[in-house]
């Protein structure tokens, strides 16, 4: 069984547009359907406005996704109950990008990390600093960093804060939405490590949602391309990355930058009249799937 | 080697403040040559977009300039008067920001404030700025340019802002342009579009480019030179190729270790 089993997941946002007009729908996540196992490192990568986000969040239901089953161990969340769920997240915790938004500044860092503990009724007060103490030293952080506030902290370092708190509850997987997109690249490199150092000590599976295909490549093992809400192409990263079929997928690969100067531009640009919308995902070898 | 078009020598930036003052910018010393780009390179926190506000003369308290010269055009624009100065800015050397969802003024046609650029600077007024405007919007590659000259900038994708500044940048035939990360709010897809452009319109007006970027892939994409910049100062400086090929400096070293797939 699959840790993690997404099926058919849809989610439209119906924008009003006056009286007289009829509402327009926008299709963010549309007819999404992938598998993570117990262990991936499971890359989602795309654009922005691709979808990729609000998948991730339709799988936590921070938003209500429109239909769709998401299994998790084999159980489908999007039918719990408010209760259910909230035992449910337990599980499955999120990492954010943005370090400076997603801590609240007028708290204390291991208040912070301690909070979901709080919330789920987790130990007495002095097991919980045990275990707060514990995660500091788990993400490197020091002991005497607890009684600080996040503002007294750096990009790099308030993401381990934000990962020391998804991790209070002992999560299987962990979706991490662009958790290292507005970091520089060397403490984004710091930052990965730490990701893929705990995934082997803790036995995590984690949801990489990101934009920026070259660390995709560089630590997933299986990732899906979102365009406009679809997957578009799914597969091992290797056969992906070898042989890049959906036009999007080769749009995409063709634009990051080339750190040598010499090698010559070969820069696709994408052509929407090149291939169906709607076309289905079909199987083009051992694990490589693509909607052409 | 002809003469620079900018010449910075031991520049030095300060930030008075408690408990000492912050040295943001530390004896730096670079050269642009017309039609030149040179990829300045750091992280942030490096002093590299605090380099670009010290030529403009834009740094704000508790910023100062502490030391060094900047010979644009054979002249010191550290000891120009602020009239002459704002002649320089816009006109001879102009700036494209990070973000142009911000940079764009919200409530102005952005035709008008493409035109604004040359009326300020007394280069055309009335219709014939408005035409220029056209212009402008088409050079930077943006179709049906008459009726976008009209739009408002919320009516515009992140990529056409982009566009649109690059359009304000240029419309003074400026020799120099300092461009402060200008792809990185972008999406890898229109990043490479907007570096396109800047390719050819380098190509086309000679524009010398000082390239304010962490990103080396863009620098590898866009510069002749590079210097890396570290803690507010210059650690290397070379041909790009050189850099990226044999990197003399431990933290140019790591620089481009930690980025992924290398």
């Amino acid at each position: 069984m699959s840790l993690l089993d997404v099926r058919h997941l849809v989610k439209h946002f119906v924008r009003r547009q006056g009286l007289w007009r009829p509402p327009s729908v926008v299709k963010a996540v549309d007819d999404v359907s992938f598998t993570i196992e117990e262990g991936e490192m499971f890359g989602l990568v795309g654009e922005s406005g691709s979808g990729k986000s609000t998948t991730g969040r339709c799988i936590l239901r921070l938003i209500e996704p429109s239909s769709g089953e998401v299994l998790f161990r084999g159980d489908d969340v999007l039918r719990y109950s408010r209760s259910q769920m909230r035992e449910a997240r337990r599980h499955m915790q999120i990492v954010f990008q943005d370090p400076y938004s997603s801590l609240d500044p007028r708290m204390r860092v291991g208040d912070i990390v301690e909070e979901p503990l709080v919330i789920h009724r987790l130990g007495t007060k002095a097991e919980r600093r045990t275990r707060v103490a514990e995660l500091f030293s788990l993400v490197g952080l020091e002991p005497d960093h607890l009684r600080r506030y996040p503002h007294e902290f750096s990009g790099g370092q308030r993401q381990r804060i934000g990962i020391a708190r998804a991790l209070a509850l002992n999560p299987a997987l962990i979706i991490a939405d662009e958790a290292v997109s507005a970091l520089d690249v060397s403490i984004q490199a710091q930052v990965v490590t730490l990701m893929m150092d705990l995934k082997e000590r803790l036995k995590l599976t984690y949801l990489f949602i990101a934009h920026d295909l070259r660390l995709v490549e560089h630590i997933c093992t299986r990732v899906a391309v979102m365009y406009l809400g679809r997957i578009v192409e799914l597969g091992d990263t290797r056969a992906l990355f070898a042989n890049p079929t959906h036009p999007y997928t080769r749009a995409l690969l063709s634009a990051i930058p080339v750190l040598d100067p010499d090698t010559p531009r070969q820069r696709i640009e994408l052509d929407p009249s090149s291939f169906d919308r709607e076309a289905p995902l079909r199987q083009l070898g051992a694990g490589h799937w693509a909607a052409v | 080697m002809t003469a620079p078009l900018l010449d910075v020598q031991h520049l030095t930036v300060v930030f008075d403040g408690a408990p000492a003052p912050v040295t943001a910018v530390n004896d730096v010393s670079f050269q642009i040559a017309p039609g030149e780009t040179l990829g300045l390179v750091g992280e942030s926190g490096s002093g590299k977009s605090v380099t670009a506000f010290a030529i403009l003369r834009l740094l704000q308290r508790p910023g100062r300039v502490a030391g060094g010269t900047v010979l644009f055009e054979g002249r010191d624009l550290l000891a120009l008067p602020e009239r002459d100065m704002r002649a320089v800015r816009g006109a001879r050397i102009s700036l494209i920001f990070q973000e142009p969802a911000t940079a764009l003024n919200p409530v102005m046609r952005v035709g008008d404030q493409i035109a604004e650029a040359l009326t300020v600077h007394g280069l055309a007024s009335g219709g014939e700025a408005q035409a220029r405007a056209v212009e402008l919007l088409e050079a930077v590659r943006i179709t049906d340019a008459p009726r976008r000259a009209r739009d408002y900038p919320h009516q515009l994708s992140g990529g056409m802002r982009q566009r649109v500044m690059i359009a304000i940048a240029l419309a003074c035939h400026p020799p120099l342009v300092i461009a402060d990360e200008p792809t990185t709010a972008l999406d890898v897809t229109i990043q490479a579009q907007v570096l396109e452009l800047l390719r050819e319109l380098k190509a086309t007006y000679n524009l010398a480019v000082l390239l304010i970027t962490h990103d080396f892939g863009v620098v590898a994409e866009m510069a002749d030179r590079v210097a890396v910049m570290y803690k507010g100062s210059l650690v290397e400086q070379g041909p790009v190729r050189q850099i990226l090929r044999a990197p003399a400096h431990d933290y140019t070293r790591n620089l481009l270790a930690s980025i992924p797939g290398r």
